[in-house]
């Protein structure tokens, strides 16, 4: 119980804190980077519902489980349910915000290629949770 | 099934036994029985998810309800009551008493776990261990869900009974010649972790009422219908079970505190250290829980404040991994079976933490939140950390409790399985997240990195569920057949263990 000396312990014990701070600090950094929304970018608004996703752009124009955007352009998604919890998610972007009846969340991302990705919902809403996916088709800007 | 054979009795009469060695013998049988039919859930999991499509349940819900069980089951019908299970047999003996403090109570607080377990089992529902509004109240079948509100209630009930009790029993009804510093590291465990009990149960249970009433239409405190606000359940529920995960976690530990210094043969390496984590464990443990929530549309200065919080934490469960390594440094240590399981529970305990840092930090979190990571990160604590220091912790009381061996090779065949199983299954579904599969999902696309890596899980769980097989064998066969242990060192290590056989009910 005593007897033996301690300093490897203490060694120890302050890395780990330094390596949390280092955690920490660089997270915090990196977080900050990302929630910075670039001006002007475009408005989708994004409603979830069991179990599907519908997105309207600024131009009003609707599109079911399908989303179409432009690359180089950035989008700033608003995002609401109608009736119970969802999570909206393109993994491939990182983009991950849970769709909450009665409050409106937002995330923003700006497309870097053309392709497409998965859409998904990421938390359990009930029986079809599984299939409540949709596409992302990133395109070339339109003349 | 386990059987106290140095003084045979009928069944009967352990059932209305109020001391402690026979409550734990109740808990034990209770814990392990759970054990068993929440694994048996998941291997039905585990088989449904080895291919896309409907494997072997036909519909979604079925798979819903079975995967909210099988949580449900294991955190709160197979750790907590096998924690209490220890307790019960190790506290008083620990703290030189000759009981635990109350023994009615504590009869009564095993009482509530089959109730509430049945209707957890019964009602079968399909809402996730969390149980979130809306989906809990506007959505969710019932009578399933309000039978797994019931049921909850009445374990946290149970569970606030018996944190009461030991808490008195360590505090008020150790031997005087005892100061506070001497109880062992063990007992030490059980007086934290009780204490975090107390302070984060009964918030939970406040939002299990306001759920029901939810549910009933009479209020709306979560439902936005009625102007209420689903995120307040959440902080509710995380504030009781981000610091409840060190209550499953932190007996466990204290089991490890048992075995590692034992089959080292050496004192451990640092008690005050030992004490000291536990008790910084169970303060900052309140200061993390919305690590839970960061893509719930909180603002940049509240994840911080709880990344912060997160990451404090951590050094004081680096502290016990240290002390145990320690511990084990220079020692003459024999690997028996419960020394096997320790040892593989701390490396899979440090492995667990280090993906905790991850989810903890904000930008990484939004790759792993509900993915499968996170199912990979908290298993390695429930299975590899919690269910390992358990299970090695039964097979060295075991003895005790039965006087006789069980089967060496069997218990070392069946860590080495389980070992393997668990690296298979939960390491392979950090990637599968990392991937960006779902949690809770019936059904996935057939994208060929989530085939493969859902493959190698279900395969990694059937060598689990085989190995739990030759457990359950070597328990039953050994507790009538094994030889005769040598009571006052049934493990050939030395030393002066607790030993809960002599203590045997003075009443009888
Ligand atoms: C080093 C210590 C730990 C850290 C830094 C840590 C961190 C985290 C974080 C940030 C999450 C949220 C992940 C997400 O949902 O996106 C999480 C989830 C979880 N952790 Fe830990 N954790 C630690 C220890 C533990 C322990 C000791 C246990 C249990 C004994 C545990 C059990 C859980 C559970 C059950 C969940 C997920 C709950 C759910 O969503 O169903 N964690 N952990
Ligand atoms: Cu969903
Ligand atoms: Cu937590």
């Amino acid at each position: 119980m005593s007897g033996h000396s301690n300093w490897p312990e203490w060694i120890y014990i302050a890395v780990v804190i330094a390596l949390m701070c280092w955690v920490g600090a660089e997270a915090w950094n990196a977080e900050r980077l990302v929630e910075h929304v670039p001006e002007g970018a475009e408005i989708i608004k994004v409603t979830g519902q069991q179990w599907f996703w519908t997105f309207e752009h600024e131009d009003g124009t609707k599109e079911i489980g399908e989303l179409h955007v432009e690359v180089g352009k950035a989008y700033k998604f608003e995002i609401h349910s109608k009736d119970v919890n969802h999570s909206f998610n393109i993994h491939d972007y990182v983009v991950l915000m849970d769709a909450i009846p009665g409050r409106i969340n937002t995330v923003w991302f700006a497309p870097t290629d053309v392709g497409t990705h998965d859409i998904q919902c990421r938390e359990y809403c009930g029986l079809i949770h599984y299939n409540m996916r949709g596409t992302l088709y990133v395109e070339e800007p339109s003349t | 099934m386990v059987v106290e054979l140095a003084k045979p009795r009928p069944i009967w009469q352990i059932m209305f036994s109020t001391h402690h060695t026979d409550v734990g013998l109740l808990y034990l049988i209770m814990s392990l029985a759970f054990l068993f039919m929440g694994g048996a859930l998941a291997l039905i999991i585990r088989a449904e998810l080895f291919l896309p499509g409907a494997q072997i349940i036909g519909d979604a819900m079925t798979f819903n309800r079975i995967f909210t069980v099988h949580g449900t089951t294991l955190i709160f019908l197979f750790i907590l009551p096998f924690a209490s299970a220890v307790g019960n047999y190790y506290v008083p003996i620990m703290v030189r008493y000759k009981d635990m403090a109350y023994p009615k109570l504590n009869a009564i607080a095993f009482w509530m776990i089959p109730p509430g377990g049945a209707l957890v089992w019964l009602g079968f529902a399909d809402f996730t261990w969390y149980a979130t509004p809306p989906y809990s109240i506007i959505s969710a079948p019932g009578p399933a869900a309000d039978m797994w509100i019931f049921g909850l209630k009445i374990l946290g009930i149970s569970s606030v009974l018996g944190a009461i009790n030991f808490v008195v029993t360590i505090l008020k009804c150790k031997h005087p010649d005892m100061s506070i510093g001497q109880v062992p590291l063990l007992a030490w465990s059980y007086l934290t972790s009780s204490l975090i009990i107390l302070v984060a149960i009964p918030t939970f249970a406040a939002a299990l009422l306001m759920l029901l009433t939810d549910r009933l239409g009479v209020s709306g405190f979560f439902n936005p219908a009625m102007g209420g606000d689903p995120i307040a359940y959440q902080h509710l529920f995380w504030f009781t079970f981000h610091p409840e995960v060190y209550v499953l976690v932190i007996p466990a530990i204290g089991m490890m505190y048992e075995i590692i210094p034992r089959f080292s043969r050496k004192p451990i390496y640092s008690y005050n250290s030992g004490i000291f984590a536990f008790v910084l464990l169970a303060i900052v443990g309140f200061s993390s829980w919305a690590h839970h929530m960061y893509a719930s549309g909180m603002s940049f200065t509240e994840k911080t404040v709880f990344m912060v919080g997160t990451l404090a934490a951590v050094p004081a469960s680096a502290m016990h991994v240290y002390n145990f390594i320690a511990t084990m440094w220079n020692g003459r240590i024999k690997f028996s079976t419960p020394m096997m399981w320790a040892v593989g529970g701390i490396a899979l305990f440090f492995s667990a933490g280090a993906g905790g840092v991850a989810n903890a930090a904000m930008p990484l979190d939004f790759s792993t939140h509900d993915s499968y990571w996170v199912v990979g990160h908290f298993h390695l604590f429930v299975m590899g950390t919690i269910a390992f220091g358990s299970i090695g912790f039964l097979y060295y009381m075991f003895p005790y409790v039965t006087g006789r061996m069980y089967n060496e090779t069997m218990g070392k065949v069946h860590f080495v399985m389980s070992f393997i199983g668990t690296v298979l299954v939960f390491f392979t579904q950090h990637i599968l997240g990392l991937y960006g599969m779902p949690r809770r999902v019936f059904d996935y696309p057939p994208i060929p990195e989530w085939i493969a890596m859902n493959q190698i899980a279900s395969v990694g769980a059937m060598i689990i569920g085989v190995s739990m097989v030759l457990f359950l064998i070597n328990m039953i066969y050994s507790s009538g057949k094994g030889k005769l242990a040598d009571t006052d060192d049934p493990f050939g290590v030395g030393g002066k263990y607790y030993y809960p056989f002599e203590a045997k009910n003075p009443h009888h």
